[in-house]
């Protein structure tokens, strides 16, 4: 299938993608932040906020927004000011990056790379480095443990997100997200019953869903910010607008990897595997719907999360992983591939 | 130009765009706020109290062993994804393809047991 957005002109092509993705990119957030807002409040029997945009307080966040864009700019005089400045920029560009290959529609997609997921998987994780280089740049001792935590963290939870992933691979026989979305239309269980492969990858699933909130250091992994510890972790020097960068790094984060993982494992944007869509703009309408539908109720699930589990102390968070997360993960591939051969 | 590069070229793209939005928010950002930094501002953050030494002080990673252990895993998934991919359509080799990457798997595997054993997983 071809993208709707490939025009014989390329440049036009080209800055309609980088138009449409950064439109996505600095909205979607914004509706997980509200619902975060609503429902984590709701969750603890409070209102959230009300009054900003009439209805709900619907103009929280861009108020918000507006808020930090005024606000000074402090930079503490013992940090190193360029790396300081800088780590808000690469920790949120990597997550607009990812983009470039998430198909959210039929044809609705900037780019279908061969090596898609794993082109996702590997930009994604390149953000961490925007939480080193704030840790270490603030010169602030709560910043770098902070920053020791998240390293920690993302390298033993990068494992079973991408082992995870690696499930799906085998069985889709393509790393092309598109071609992903594709094969599981297609699949059937035992040959008959048409399910999408969160039912088979059900262990995948749980896998790369766990170790996407460890990598985005959300509850309960949020040991790397701990506030009753280490005030903010990385974040503890940071004020304004760069503070709201690092905010919306985690949002848009939350938004990439619900994105991968509805690829994934719920289908992509059909609304079951062998129910086709209408043809035509209805239908890629109606498919960016399905898929924005699945990934803001994954971010639901996320924010649910956090609302109900407590923080995991550092070592039980690393134990968790080497000890259950990644055997489990490659005794799924075993499993996975033995299903392939045999089954 | 050819598809390989067309579709990279978005990626490029987006890189510069991610960039200019970066650098267009900290633009506009520096023309409405406020600038009056001085001294208690600019103090490094501990709790209120005056800062203690530097904040660059040396401290017991014991977090530098995971990272051994992860560029152990991490080359290993380098090696799955393009078995992954191929697995399928291997016809009657497969059973053959899937027992190497079993061996493999079990030498890798061993890693975490030693690791276990020298007691690097528990240190409360």
């Amino acid at each position: 299938m071809e993208s709707v957005l490939a025009l014989d002109n390329v440049w036009l092509a080209l800055l309609l993608k980088v138009v449409l993705l950064l439109g996505f990119f600095l909205t979607a957030p914004l509706v997980v932040g509200y619902i975060e807002h609503k429902g984590l409040a709701h969750m603890q029997s409070r209102l959230g906020p009300m009054e900003a945009g009439r209805f709900h307080g619907i103009g929280q966040l861009p108020a918000d927004g507006v808020k930090f864009l005024q606000k000074e700019d402090i930079i503490p005089a013992a940090a190193d000011r360029w790396v300081f400045s800088l780590a808000p920029g690469v920790a949120l560009v990597p997550a607009l990056v990812v983009l470039a290959v998430v198909p959210l529609g039929p044809g609705l997609w900037a780019e279908d790379l061969d090596a898609g997921i794993f082109f996702a998987l590997a930009v994604s994780s390149v953000g961490v480095l925007g939480v080193l280089m704030a840790a270490w740049a603030s010169a602030n001792k709560y910043s770098l443990m902070g920053g020791i935590r998240a390293a920690a963290q993302l390298i033993a939870y990068e494992l079973p997100l991408v082992l995870g992933a690696a499930g799906v691979v085998l069985q889709a026989q393509t790393l092309s997200l598109v071609g992903i979305v594709e094969a599981q239309h297609s699949f059937t269980l035992l040959g008959a019953v048409p399910v999408p492969y969160a039912v088979p990858q059900a262990v995948g699933l749980a896998l790369f869903f766990v170790a996407a909130l460890a990598e985005l250091s959300r509850p309960p992994f949020d040991m790397p910010i701990a506030d009753s510890e280490i005030i903010f972790g990385h974040m503890t020097e940071y004020t304004g607008l760069r503070y709201a960068f690092f905010m919306l790094a985690e949002y848009a984060g939350m938004v990439v990897l619900s994105a991968l993982a509805t690829v994934l494992f719920l289908g992509g944007w059909y609304v079951w595997p062998g129910v086709p869509l209408p043809a035509g703009p209805l239908g890629v309408l109606l498919g960016f719907g399905v898929s924005f539908g699945k990934i803001v109720t994954l971010t639901f699930v996320m924010i649910w999360f956090r609302a109900t589990f407590p923080r995991l102390r550092e070592d039980q968070l690393q134990r968790m992983s080497w000890l259950f997360l990644i055997p489990l993960a490659l005794l799924n591939i075993v499993g996975v591939a033995v299903a392939k051969v045999y089954g | 130009m050819g598809q390989y590069y067309t579709a990279y070229a978005t990626v490029a793209a987006l890189v510069a765009a991610g960039i200019a939005l970066v650098a267009v928010a900290f633009a506009l950002n520096r023309l409405i706020r406020p600038d009056r930094a001085y001294g208690g501002k600019l103090t490094t953050y501990e709790c209120g109290l005056d800062p203690v030494g530097q904040g660059w002080s040396q401290t017991h990673i014991r977090y530098y062993l995971f990272a051994f252990m992860f560029v152990v895993f991490d080359v290993e998934t380098l090696f799955i994804f393009p078995w992954a991919v191929h697995l399928g359509d291997a016809g009657p080799a497969s059973g053959f393809i899937l027992g190497v990457m079993l061996v493999f798997l079990f030498f890798v595997t061993l890693t975490l047991p030693y690791e276990w054993r020298k007691g690097v997983l528990k240190w409360v």
